[in-house]
């Protein structure tokens, strides 16, 4: 059963086009890297489905519910779209940590104040020990107490990771995870997320590093142009690629 | 005499103190309504907020302390009644309105310094609106806008010795009245000392503000 269905999504900026008619779903556990040149489309995409930008057109279902629905303004409602959101976690390129809050704050400041807003009942106590376990799945044991300035960009993409993991969303979105980072810095980010598939995390990553995606990767879709041109199994994708366009953006990474 | 003039001196400085707390009072939270008006999605609300800021920021402080005191009783109706209490009520409205509209600038500049992808990830987290202005953005505007209220805050110090233009005894009137009274200069010139402690320690606390704030970037 698809954990996550999406149909018919557009989306315009004034008069540009920057998404047509994407269709894709994905399985529960597992992971989907979507690939292609800046300006494809990619990233708009993502924040579709985080609910950051509003397309035009399509749906959107979670489990055979539809969180967004176009045509439906009854699925637009704010307050809605915020318990919605909780579907989706999403990993910025730029990291995004709250700068006055130490690392592990950062992983537990949403749940608590949801905790003390909605009245879930949940141990302030019990958010902190989840908030400790999942910084030290992320091998940051030793930079719980630590301000993201104090941390390298690495460091800081770990603690981000672990704060979105931190609402247990049903699909963790991630958004050209290690752009930013140094290229020293990129293998302990991948490593964390190839350990998260390896626990069968329902993942969608926007990635640039395509021996990743073709390894990590359950499923793989090439963007161009705001259309889904190819998509497919990875050993499909990249090692047998149908489309002249497809085939030509791979060209670009040969040897990557 | 020092002792003499250092006493009536210190009396003018209560008045000063009272107009500078005072205005703070009422400037500080009404400057964050003005900035989110000037900000808001709603046009109408947007000009009005704006037109606001152009006309205080446009005219002489002196000229809407005059507007504020006179403007009311011309029209038939002295609603600030009259005496020392009502001379000091249309000062303290007056500043506030003033101040505001400059605080509201510099709000609004902290506010839209926040990079949009801290409320962002706030969003994507669940928070509400409420939430993320009160846990995200609000503690990083207020280490943005540090240093330029603090600025506009000293300049509200020495802004107070406008008051004198409707006889309020401020700082500056009780020097001046030893001119007028038995020709002494140096009152006057001696309320500069007064000024400069009073900044002395505003500039202290706003150091130890900066300080406090310093544990993240």
């Amino acid at each position: 059963m698809a954990i996550l269905d999406v149909q018919h999504i557009e989306k315009s900026f004034g008069s540009t086009k920057v998404l047509r008619d994407i269709n894709f779903s994905l399985a529960e556990g597992q992971v989907l890297a979507i690939i292609g040149s800046s300006g494809s489309g990619k990233t708009t995409l993502l924040r579709c489905l985080n609910f950051l930008e509003t397309p035009d057109k399509g749906t959107i279902s979670v489990r055979d519910e539809v969180l967004f629905d176009a045509a439906d303004p009854a699925t637009q409602r704010e307050g809605e779209i915020r318990r919605k959101r909780l579907h989706f976690g999403l990993v910025f390129q730029n990291f995004n940590l709250f700068p006055q809050y130490t690392a592990l704050e950062n992983v537990t400041l949403a749940r608590e104040l949801m905790a003390k807003g909605e009245k879930t009942g949940e141990d302030p106590a019990a958010i902190r020990a989840e908030g400790e376990r999942l910084l030290a799945q992320m091998g940051l044991k030793d930079r719980m107490g630590n301000y993201p300035h104090q941390l390298s960009g690495g460091q800081q993409q770990r603690v981000a990771i672990a704060r979105a993991l931190a609402m247990r969303p049903d699909i963790l979105c991630f958004d050209e995870p290690t752009s930013a980072l140094d290229p020293e810095l990129t293998g302990e980010v991948l490593r964390v997320i190839r350990g998260l598939a390896d626990q069968h995390t329902t993942m969608i990553i926007v990635t640039h590093e395509m021996s990743f995606a073709r390894d990590v990767a359950d499923q793989v879709i090439f963007m161009d142009g705001g259309v889904v041109v190819e998509e497919g199994p990875p050993e499909a994708v990249f090692g047998n690629p149908q489309q002249e366009r497809t085939k030509q953006f791979l060209e670009k990474y040969r040897g990557d | 005499m020092l002792l003499n003039v250092t006493l009536t001196l210190l009396d003018g400085l209560g008045t000063t103190v009272q107009i500078f707390l005072l205005t703070l009072l009422f400037a500080l939270p009404l400057g964050l309504v003005i900035a989110f008006g000037s900000m808001s999605k709603v046009a109408p609300l947007r000009w009005v907020c704006n037109l606001l800021v152009w006309v205080v920021r446009g005219t002489p402080l002196m000229l809407q302390l005059i507007g504020f005191m006179y403007i009311p009783g011309i029209l038939g109706h002295n609603i600030w009644g009259g005496g020392d209490v009502g001379r000091m009520t249309a000062t303290v409205v007056a500043f506030s309105i003033n101040y505001a509209c400059y605080f509201s600038v510099i709000y609004r500049g902290g506010i839209q310094g926040v990079p949009l992808g801290q409320r962002e990830a706030a969003q994507v987290l669940g928070m509400t609106k409420r939430q993320i202005f009160f846990k995200v953005t609000l503690l990083q505007m207020i280490k943005r806008i540090v240093p330029p209220m603090s600025n506009e805050i000293i300049t509200l110090v020495k802004d107070t010795s406008l008051a004198r233009i409707i006889a309020v005894y401020e700082l500056t009137f009780t020097g001046y009245s030893y001119m007028k009274s038995s020709g002494l200069v140096w009152p006057l010139l001696y309320t500069g000392v007064f000024y400069l402690l009073f900044v002395g320690i505003l500039t202290l606390l706003f150091n130890f503000i900066e300080r406090k704030l310093s544990y993240f970037r």
